[in-house]
């Protein structure tokens, strides 16, 4: 049975902002099919006994203290974007939301 | 009958509440980027905050534990065991791409707030039940330019400022408030007068709605009456004063039941609060559900707050506001409805601020819901917004009490204040305004409203002391109000033989 179909692949790919060609939903489609089969052999595996693990240290309560540092020069961080202005980043207008 | 009472016969309204209370800590959430209001654009941001490859968040230790607090002072269990959790989204306030947040492990889940509300059957209590308390951070804040409005359509293109990215922010989330009824609106009001004056007496947020560091976005739905199930809720943002929480919900309950008066659907939606019209506006209504892929956080390690820790700051926690407003009321000699009234103002703080300066609680009183009320609801901000302090009432009050301004020209004081003339004393310096009581200043006004006054004038001098009024208002009139009316009183006596 098929795990992922063109429809699925092709909803990942708007949340992802990818633009996919037609002929590639079909593609990944089938790459991420056998991806999937890949990973499921891991299901196989007895987990009754084992906690779900997020982090691999084992550490807990790492915090630091709430002091300010320098922060990064404006020029700097404006630089490095594709367009500002006014001190902002400039970016697209965006349509369906508010 | 109004279009209100016909919903609410009908109807009854189920709401909830989202607010997000921005943390008062010095440096924001994962980094050690300042969180200072005001500053100059993009000036406090850093690779962390920027989302800029490489770097590492590391949580701040006030912001955990301002959660916790917030949490214990609503009731709340804290969880043992909690994670940070990536909430996906493309926006360009988010630079990150993703907000860290959490999701299906809050800190504090499963608490209450009692309300107060005037009903028609007397002030009854009111349970709100908390949902989850949950930390996050905030977003960067986008400017539309272009286009006329100022609103995103019709803008061209939009200017972001990523100071406020990063800031901790806490989400406070109601469950389904029903049986309300007809007090749904002042019910959510109560709520949120109450919570801001629980966080700001945790002193863990400025709890500034104008400033949005407390903001709301009010649930609401109706099921008809004797119905079951609930209806589809619509959720309204945009709500950023005590006053917009009732209104919102009132239009909101009357939009609701006309169309549905009309056998339409209640959309599931977003909409937004106007201020003008004090109605709410459809905004985007999604055609795909939002799927933000949450996941554990793997940068940020998970909280696990011991229980001494907890004990230790549920130990710690301030005196709850409701107490301390009941206890307040009876050392200051306030009724019920005089304290539930400087609450609803914001003003307990202020009052008790002025009163510590020697001022007695009915003048604080008087000066604060009286006085600058009228001046903070002309200005449409919070009395605590004003720019006077309770110093400034203290030094104006003991002035008064002096002799040295009347009521009149303590007003004036007050509005010279808040013009930004200087302090109370620079401002009778520069207007001249402190009160006339030498005689010689006073004998000629006196001697003119004799003469304008012949009939009361002669009475007096029959010994009909008490038509003097009538002498002393002309005097009062003709010097401005900035006579002494005691000393003018005595005066007119004693011109006239008496």
């Amino acid at each position: 049975m098929s795990r992922i179909n063109r429809e699925e692949v092709a909803n990942l790919a708007r949340l992802a902002r990818l633009d996919l060609a037609e002929s590639e939903l079909d593609e990944y489609a089938q790459q991420l099919e056998i991806i999937l089969e890949s990973v499921a052999k891991v299901g196989e595996v007895s987990t009754k006994d084992v906690k779900p693990m997020s982090h691999a240290t084992g550490l807990v309560n790492i915090f630091r203290e709430d002091v300010t540092k320098e922060s990064l020069k404006r020029e700097e961080i404006l630089r490095s974007a594709p367009a500002s202005e006014d001190d902002r980043f400039r970016v697209p207008r965006i349509l369906d939301e508010e | 009958m109004s279009t209100y009472d016909e919903a609410i016969k009908k109807y009854d309204p189920v709401l909830g509440l989202e607010t997000h209370v921005e943390l008062s800590t010095n440096s924001k959430m994962f980094c050690g980027c300042s969180t200072e209001f005001g500053a100059e654009p993009n000036t406090q941001t850093c690779p962390t905050c920027l989302g800029l490859p490489g770097s590492l968040p590391v949580a701040n230790a006030i912001g955990i534990e301002s959660t916790i607090r917030i949490g214990l002072a609503l009731n709340c269990s804290i969880a043992a065991y909690s994670r940070f959790a990536r909430k996906n989204y493309f926006y360009p306030d988010m630079p990150k791409d993703f907000q860290t947040s959490q999701y299906d492990e809050p800190l504090c889940s499963n608490g209450y707030l009692d309300v107060l509300v005037d009903t028609d059957d007397g002030t009854k209590p009111f349970r709100v039940e908390i949902e989850r308390v949950h930390l996050e951070e905030d977003t960067g804040k986008l400017t539309h330019a272009g286009g006329a409005t100022g609103r995103i359509h019709g803008a061209d293109y939009s200017l972001v400022d990523y100071n406020r990215a990063g800031i901790p922010l806490v989400e406070i989330v109601t469950k389904p408030v029903p049986d309300t009824g007809e007090y749904a609106p002042l019910v959510a009001k109560a709520y949120v007068t109450e919570l801001r004056d629980l966080l700001r007496g945790l002193n863990v947020s400025d709890v500034r709605m104008e400033e949005g560091s407390l903001r709301c976005d009010v649930n609401l739905s109706l099921t008809p009456k004797g119905s079951k199930t609930w209806g589809t809720r619509t959720e309204t943002k945009n709500v950023n004063s005590l006053r917009s929480v009732e209104r919102a919900i009132k239009s909101e309950i009357e939009r609701q039941s006309l169309e549905l008066d009309k056998g339409n659907k209640i959309k599931q939606e977003t909409r937004h609060f106007q201020e003008d019209t004090g109605t709410t506006r459809s905004g985007r209504s999604k055609e795909v559900a939002e799927e933000y892929r949450y996941f554990p956080e793997p940068d940020l390690v998970p909280i696990a707050p011991d229980k001494a820790w907890i004990e230790k700051l549920k130990k710690d926690l301030p005196e709850q506001p409701s107490i301390r407003r009941t206890r307040l009321a009876k050392e200051w000699n306030f009724t019920d409805l005089e304290m539930r009234d400087v609450a609803t103002l914001g003003g307990v703080d202020l009052i008790a601020d002025t009163i510590a300066q020697g001022t007695s609680p009915a003048s604080a009183r008087k000066w604060w819901a009286g006085e600058l009320s009228g001046h903070a609801s002309k200005a449409g901000v919070e009395l605590i917004d004003l720019k006077i302090t309770p110093t400034d009432i203290a030094r104006i009050d003991s002035l008064v009490n002096e002799g040295k301004l009347t009521d009149k020209l303590a007003r004036q004081v007050i509005e010279a204040v808040l013009n930004g003339e200087g302090n109370p004393d620079e401002v009778i310096k520069k207007r001249n305004l402190s009160v006339v009581s030498d005689d010689s200043a006073l004998i000629p006004a006196i001697e003119a409203a004799i003469a304008a006054n012949p009939d009361a004038a002669a009475k007096i001098r029959e010994g009909k002391v008490q038509v003097v009024g009538v002498i002393v208002g002309a005097v009062m009139k003709t010097t401005g109000g900035s006579a002494d009316a005691a000393k003018v009183r005595e005066l007119v006596l004693k011109t006239l033989g008496q």
